[in-house]
């Protein structure tokens, strides 16, 4: 069902955990769906450089959050906002079609916690206009 | 090689090997079709009506009540689908409950949409229905009330008795989907007033696609396939030989076997539940604590996804199942786990575990041993984890 990259990072999951002092926190999903993704970035001169994940999920789920933290850790605030669903399926080698849903919710995560890094330090990013956390679809309608 | 350890015996079982052993001959020397007058069609037919008997048998049973089909879902299709269509239904109108199997499910929802009414009896925390609902739900219009012997998530054992009681008072055919009841507890129609009752052979350590309903005599059935005079030409098509001499094979085991079976089973099964629940907070048992399969272990554990569990039990070689959203292919969790009143989040941590007669304690200890690592670790990922938070 999942090729060995996912089943890498599901079963490796790389910067599982919580940064306390983050600069920005993201989390997005419902228990009802079955998915829950934490982020927590760390943020230096517009610049990622620790990201940490808390996620209730399936394996997708996991190795989705897992291979964000790689993608986004060192990029500039510009370069992550830049990153797609599509990027993170594509960094895993491909996800089954039923659970593309956990690559949408990955993106959706560290937005939502640059997002939150954005507000608290009165930034602006080209990449965040229009976005609103609380306009989030439903992940599973994509 | 890591371990590989099989705990989804509900899912499907081996076929044992003397089973094997007696079906061989049936595809390569016995090979003709019962319908055929020469010899070879009549050593097939002999052995069909041997083994028509043989099954008829392990139900208390008349031979010319078992008709052989391809499974428990086609049995489950055919008892519902064939009564209400029969020549003389009694009304329009079933009683079911809210977790049967969804060969029963579905097929009644078809039902309905072609304008029959269903009632879906609630049931409560431990899988129960309610022998009072049930009543009330009778109408004169009820021509058929069919609820599962055993239930293939959590385990739980319906009062079968006081059903059949209640069915036959009222003078409503009553249909059991006895799938994982069969080989698990003993089965007497007879005594249960059953009229209708669905079973399958890879359920009972006997090969695939092959199953029967038990028809109790007199009762209005509409056929189900159409063609040739095999069962009575209610269910035609040239019948799987090999296939019905291994089920008669498998369920002549079972029933020999039965005490020691569930004996043997029931100690692994509590040494199983007792051995998680003590090990793992955060878990809770699910079904019922004695009215239950002897081999069924439904557990569910907080903050956690049952999937992202099962993989990972996979991972070291124990092979379960779960009723969250991600196995079952739809975004909600089983409609067993959600009938029995679970929180979606709960419902999505459930795992069940299902021994069968190749199961040691060993396995279980390992089973427990392996669980418990895994547990902690999905909960130290999850978001929901109170330690987390």
């Amino acid at each position: 069902m999942y090729n060995d990259k996912v089943m890498d990072h599901f079963l490796n999951p790389r910067n599982a955990g919580e940064i306390k002092d983050a600069d920005g926190i993201g989390e997005v999903g419902n228990a009802k769906c079955g998915d829950i993704m934490r982020m927590y970035v760390k943020v230096e001169n517009d610049i990622i450089t620790d990201v940490k994940f808390r996620t209730f999920g399936c394996g997708s789920a996991i190795a989705a959050s897992s291979i964000s933290t790689e993608m986004l850790i060192g990029k500039t605030i510009d370069e992550a906002l830049e990153i797609t669903n599509k990027d993170v399926v594509d960094e895993l080698g491909g996800l089954p079609v039923v659970k593309v849903h956990c690559s949408v919710l990955a993106e959706q995560a560290f937005k939502v916690a640059i997002y939150d890094y954005a507000k608290k330090n009165n930034k602006t990013y080209a990449g965040l206009e229009g976005f609103n956390p609380d306009d989030l679809d439903d992940a599973h309608d994509h | 090689m890591t371990k590989r350890i099989y705990m989804d015996y509900a899912a499907t079982t081996p076929v044992k090997k003397e089973v094997v052993d007696v079906m061989l001959p049936y595809f390569t020397e016995t090979f003709g079709n019962a319908s055929s007058p020469h010899g070879f069609g009549r050593d097939a037919k002999k052995v069909l009506i041997k083994s028509r008997a043989t099954v008829a048998k392990t139900l208390n049973a008349n031979a010319d009540e078992i008709y052989f089909t391809a499974g428990g879902t086609e049995s489950d299709n055919w008892a519902i689908k064939g009564v209400l269509k029969s020549i003389k239904p009694k009304g329009n109108h079933i009683i079911t409950s809210a977790i049967e199997h969804h060969a029963v499910l579905h097929a009644a929802e078809t039902l309905e949409k072609e304008g029959y009414k269903v009632t879906y009896l609630p049931v409560d925390n431990t899988g129960l229905i309610s022998l009072e609902d049930l009543k009330a739900a009778i109408t004169d219009e009820t021509a058929l009330i069919s609820i599962m012997f055993i239930n293939n998530e959590i385990g739980t054992m319906q009062p079968i008795k006081e059903i059949g009681e209640i069915a036959k008072a009222h003078n409503i055919y009553f249909h059991t989907d006895a799938v994982q009841a069969y080989g698990n507890v003993a089965i007497d129609v007879e005594a249960l007033n059953i009229d209708l009752l669905s079973i399958s052979s890879h359920k009972i350590y006997g090969p695939k696609g092959v199953g029967a309903l038990y028809v109790r005599k007199g009762t209005l059935l509409a056929n189900f396939v159409e063609g040739g005079a095999q069962e009575k030409k209610k269910r035609a098509g040239t019948e799987n030989i090999p296939g019905i001499v291994g089920f008669a094979k498998a369920a002549e085991i079972a029933n020999e076997m039965l005490d020691e079976h569930v004996n043997r089973l029931t100690v692994l099964r509590d040494r199983l539940i007792s051995g998680l629940l003590s090990k793992i907070d955060y878990s809770r048992l699910n079904g019922h604590p004695t009215k239950r399969h002897p081999s069924n272990v439904n557990i569910s554990f907080e903050f956690i996804e049952g999937e992202a569990l099962l993989l990972m039990l996979d991972h070291k070689g124990v092979a379960g199942s779960s009723g969250s959203a991600c196995t079952s292919g739809s975004l909600d969790p089983s409609h067993v786990l959600m009938g029995i009143g679970l929180t979606h989040e709960v419902a999505h941590g459930s795992l069940r575990l299902s021994l069968g007669d190749f199961t040691t304690e060993e396995d279980v200890d390992y089973a427990i041993e392996v669980l418990i690592p895994i547990v902690q670790r999905l909960r130290e990922m999850s978001p929901l984890y109170p330690a987390n938070n």
